[in-house]
């Protein structure tokens, strides 16, 4: 028997018995901005490939979901501070060591850069827009000639931002769960996946929503490959990560896991997708509704189990 | 100059006046602690063995917390504590998630607070007021680069081991078996 006892009564609020330090925000905001992410490359991505007018709602409508998400987004993180009125204290320095400083200063290029985006854009759903004031119509021509590079921007851009919200996560080695460098191709990987399962949702072209869906499909396959890859790791590595992957394999979120990320946010509409593409007919509603939900889902769990697993001493 | 804490697990009864000292020496909010006392039992009845222990912020060389930390609030002074400046904390938690001996707690006011060895106290050539006022004399406090300090003279005399040193922090709390 090896029984260990805290004796002196210590119940630190928001650290015991079980560390839960972030809350529903953290998971919220890893899914807006992966979300956001994911839109913003597929819209960059194609216009930079002169696809413009042939995959107009990817370029030139669904990224309107981006600023709105990161602006949500930005607002659960804002909520989640516990110290609020010192938040500025992020932009006075950067720290290349910590994936939370430079998400930070990543996340402010990203969301003025999806503004600009759709602001470029807004004749699409207001097609009698004026800017009204004179440096506003300048601004909007200096932007759209430099589109180009305004794209290239948010390409890159758009990677680091859903690879950094896994990497932040796999930075911290006090948490086993988390501490998996898999995890910030595969934060990458179900962004992108919400993003084309967005723009599949969006779409009346048909030739845009075949498309689309066969990406969907190839980034939901690499998604299990990375899942898989993920506890192979775990299971061949050290008795505290063998527990943390123990966690979905018998543990308390095995059922969560399995079910809504896996089978509900993967397989089936992986499935889907194939029939679709296979030429029978499916709702496009319904494996783009799984795909969002099941990366949401994704977040949550992995962010609430991470913080379960711990260093045994 | 390089501060360390050595508690020994064969003098401490577990009183938790270690914890009591801290709370009044630094004010620490009702409901929280710096520092806590664990007790480990191993074996079967009657071949039972305990081993308590006074932990607490390990005040590491490799500390994860301040590699973690966004703003640079978490940081490391002349002696290798590790502090907080609550005017520069956020308050994410960051540090908080990475810390593996669990050692820091979000202060009500907002900043993440932690054992800071007393730097006040031993600035003044005081001990941290755990050490100070534990009854069985079980806790050393000192200098490991000065080779006369009580530290470094109990560490060359007794057997001793640190937490988890596996977890890559180099942790500067020690406990000797």
């Amino acid at each position: 028997m090896n029984e260990e006892l805290i004796i002196s009564g210590r119940e630190n609020l928001m650290v015991d018995p079980q560390l839960h330090i972030w809350h529903w925000p953290i998971p919220l905001y890893l899914f807006l901005g992966g979300l956001a992410a994911g839109v913003l490359f597929f819209a960059a991505l194609y216009y930079l490939l002169g696809k413009e007018d042939q995959y107009r709602t990817a370029v030139r409508r669904v990224p309107f979901i981006a600023p709105i998400a990161l602006v949500l987004g930005l607002a659960a993180l804002f909520y989640d501070l516990n110290h609020k009125a010192f938040f500025w204290q992020l932009y006075t320095t950067i720290r290349l060591e910590s994936p939370m400083s430079w998400g930070a200063w990543t996340l402010l290029v990203i969301t003025t850069a999806s503004f600009i985006w759709c602001a470029l854009h807004i004749r699409e759903f207001f097609p009698n827009w004026d800017w009204k004031y004179n440096w506003l119509k300048e601004l909007e021509s200096f932007f759209n000639k430099y589109k180009k590079q305004l794209a290239w921007v948010i390409l890159i851009f758009a990677i680091i931002t859903g690879v950094y919200t896994g990497i932040l996560l796999s930075a911290f080695n006090a948490r086993p769960l988390w501490n998996t460098s898999v995890l910030g191709p595969l934060f990458l990987a179900s962004g992108l996946s919400a993003g084309a399962a967005s723009i599949v949702l969006a779409s009346k072209n048909r030739e845009e929503r075949l498309l689309f869906t066969k990406i969907d499909l190839i980034i939901l396959g690499t998604e299990l490959f990375l899942i898989v890859h993920m506890f192979m790791g775990f299971l061949a590595s050290t008795q505290v990560q063998q527990e943390a992957a123990e966690l979905f394999l018998g543990g308390e979120y095995t059922m969560v896991f399995w079910i809504f990320v896996v089978v509900l946010g993967i397989i089936i509409p992986a499935v889907l997708d194939l029939m679709e593409l296979r030429g029978k007919h499916i709702p496009a509603l319904i494996p783009g509704v799984l795909v969002l939900m099941g990366s949401f889902a994704f977040r949550f769990v992995f962010v609430f189990a991470g913080q379960v697993s711990r260093w045994l001493y | 100059m390089r501060y360390a804490m050595a508690v020994d697990t064969k003098k401490c009864v577990g009183c938790s006046d270690c914890v009591v000292a801290c709370q009044t020496e630094n004010n620490v909010p009702i409901g929280y602690c710096r520092d806590w006392v664990v007790e480990v039992m191993d074996g079967t009845y009657p071949q039972l063995e305990i081993e308590l222990r006074s932990e607490r912020c390990n005040h590491c060389n490799n500390a994860p917390c301040v590699r973690c930390c966004p703003t640079g609030a978490s940081h490391i002074v002349d002696g290798g504590i590790v502090l907080v400046k609550p005017n520069k904390c956020i308050g994410c938690g960051a540090c908080i998630a990475s810390c593996p001996y669990d050692a820091r707690y979000p202060h009500p006011k907002g900043y993440v607070d932690k054992c800071t060895f007393c730097i006040h106290r031993v600035k003044q050539g005081m001990k941290p007021a755990c050490v100070a006022v534990c009854p069985t004399k079980c806790m050393y406090f000192g200098d490991l680069d000065d080779p006369n300090s009580d530290i470094s003279v109990i560490l060359k005399k007794r057997k001793s081991k640190t937490l988890i040193p596996e977890a890559g922090t180099q942790p500067q709390l020690y406990f000797l078996i």
